[in-house]
């Protein structure tokens, strides 16, 4: 018997209502995440991917069809607390060090004051920026930012990690870097993780599913499994089998393209 | 020190010009008492007259200045209440009525900042109080105060209220505005980004507003302040004026006015503007004490 997916979504559409006539952001989509799957969704911009991650989020309400996350409704796995959502922008509380911005969550979930400290200094570790509690958000680049937003999502238990472009405004380098960190996490903890990006290598790289969207409705019009194996060394991206799968999202993402 | 120079400039500027209004505004006077007695008077006996007169129409700096130190400093230090505590309490001080001023304004800017940031909290958080509470606080605004203050005193009086709550309760009224002006601003300033943040840990409604919406209106809030205890100062002395002129740096505005005692009048008004100059530099160092704290680059 497989395992019940983590999440689940049948025919699941979402039309925005707004003055120039409806919004198909997502239509029909159908699409199964199991537990330590490492999910990407790529496409054009406006093919509804950030729409995907707020319904699981429970931040938007389907207008049709059903997701489950879980096991339960959307509503029941933010109120458990199921997931950690890093958003696009790093979003820091300006009047918190970095230090009592990653508690924030955990003293809103009750967490035991004694235990928060020790947390917030693994995570800071986790994303190297062990040594920057005290300072204030503006004291950090942009990057370290984001990189301070991560760790905030994995300060408390949740096993599944929402993220949404957490590096599209980083360099190629740092970005690389963090890939590497993401993995090795990912690896350790076995989460399971939905990231959003407009990178073919980076999803490539990354993934175990690439799931490819187009716009106009937004769907999915392909989901691809990776074959690389899960030790996967930056140079794995010169590998033919790395490019047979980057060729194949090209692909799919040209597919998308031709539509309109 | 960068600003020491350009703001003695401005006093500087401000005193000569002001000498020179003394000179031409009480001129009449002097010329008119020497014609009458047959006299002529030089330029230079003119002017010294103009300087020095009992009723001047416009008050000489000096005059001003030692009228002002006369009914503060000057009785600690000679006369028989020298040394003595009553020397600032009694009734002739203008540090008495200076205290009475300010505790009222404390009062009124107390309760106003109190009520305006609940005003605000009902604006933000209920929709029926966003539609129905706003207009009528607008509105309360664009009635005179000048008008409204005797309503307020002769109204308390009926019930027995005098002196202090009916005062206070005109310096609330102006001061309440701009915080629920300010407060409703700043409980709106975070971003949807930051309140869906806060949706995805399922913050309660009540951590929402202590962690997020709270701290953000903060910045809002101290401009507010800065406004609001200058407007609170300002409705105390209109309070104190229909009063029956007792006490108070608007009693003794008033009182002046009566006797055509322009020096006192001047010097009662230099007194609230340093009240003035007091609070905002209160509220100001508070301002930035906090926003230290709190992260904000200054
Ligand atoms: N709140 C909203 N109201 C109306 N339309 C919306 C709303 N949010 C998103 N949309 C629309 O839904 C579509 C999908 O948006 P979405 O943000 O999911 O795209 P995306 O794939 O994340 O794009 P990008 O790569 O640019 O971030 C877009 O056409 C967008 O205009
Ligand atoms: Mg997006």
């Amino acid at each position: 018997m497989t395992p019940a997916p983590v999440i689940s979504a049948e025919t699941l559409s979402l039309t925005f209502e707004t003055n120039d006539g409806p919004v198909h952001a997502l239509k029909d989509v159908d699409l199964t995440i199991d537990k330590g799957d490492f999910v990407s969704f790529i496409g054009p911009s406006g093919c509804g991917k950030t729409t995907f991650l707020r319904v699981v989020a429970d931040l938007e309400q389907p207008t049709g069809g059903t997701v489950s996350v879980n096991g339960m409704t959307p509503q029941q796995a933010r109120e458990a607390r199921a997931y950690g959502y890093v958003f696009q922008a790093a979003g820091l509380f300006p009047w918190r060090s970095i230090g009592r911005n990653i508690a924030l969550p955990l003293e809103i979930m009750g967490y035991d004051k004694a235990e928060i400290p020790d947390r917030v200094r693994r995570v800071l570790e986790l994303v190297d920026l062990a040594g920057f509690e005290k300072k204030f958000p503006w004291q950090l680049s942009g990057g370290m930012q984001q990189r301070a937003s991560i760790a905030r999502a994995l300060s408390f238990d949740a096993d599944i990690l929402l993220m949404d472009e957490p590096f599209g405004a980083l360099d190629e380098i740092v970005r690389d870097h963090l890939n590497e960190q993401l993995l090795d996490l990912w690896a350790r903890t076995e989460k399971t993780i939905c990231f959003v990006t407009h990178s073919i290598p980076e999803a490539v790289y990354l993934s175990t599913k690439i799931v490819v969207m187009s716009p106009r409705p937004g769907r999915v019009t392909d989901v691809i499994e990776s074959t690389l194996p899960k030790e996967r060394p930056l140079d794995i991206r010169e590998s033919p089998e790395f490019l047979e799968i980057a060729h194949r999202v090209r692909e799919g993402l040209r597919a998308g393209h031709s539509y309109d | 020190m960068r600003f020491i120079l350009p703001i003695l400039t401005v006093i500087g500027l401000i005193i000569v010009l002001w000498y020179a209004g003394a000179v031409a505004l009480n001129a009449k006077w002097t010329l008119d008492q020497a014609s009458r007695a047959g006299t002529t008077v030089t330029f230079t006996e003119l002017v010294a007259d103009t300087m020095s007169q009992g009723r001047p129409r416009l008050p000489a700096p000096h005059q001003v200045g030692a009228e002002l130190w006369n009914t503060t400093i000057q009785p600690c230090l000679e006369g028989r209440r020298a040394g003595t505590l009553e020397c600032v309490t009694n009734r002739r001080s203008l540090f008495h009525h200076a205290w009475i001023t300010l505790s009222v304004t404390l009062a009124g800017f107390g309760i106003g900042t109190l009520l305006g940031t609940l005003l605000a909290v009902g604006i933000v958080y209920n929709r029926a109080m966003d539609a129905s509470v706003m207009p009528w606080v607008i509105a309360s605004q664009t009635i005179p105060i000048l008008a409204i203050a005797p309503m307020i005193i002769v109204v308390m009086n009926a019930v027995g209220l005098q002196g202090f709550i009916p005062k206070a309760i005109i310096a609330t009224y102006l001061s309440f505005f701009p915080v629920v002006v300010g407060m409703v601003k700043g409980l709106r300033s975070p971003e949807v980004m930051q309140l869906d943040q806060m949706r995805t840990w399922n913050a309660s409604a009540s951590q929402t507003f202590w962690r997020l919406r709270l701290p953000a209106s903060v910045p809002y809030l101290f401009t507010s302040l800065k406004v609001a205890v200058a407007a609170a100062l300002v409705g105390t002395i209109v309070g104190e004026m229909p009063t029956g002129a007792v006490a108070g740096l608007g009693a003794r505005l008033l009182a002046g006015s009566y006797y055509g005692q322009m020096v006192q009048i001047w010097s009662a008004l230099l007194m609230a503007a340093g009240l003035a100059g007091l609070l905002i530099f209160v509220v100001g160092a508070v301002d930035k004490a906090v926003s230290k704290r709190m992260g904000y680059r200054a």
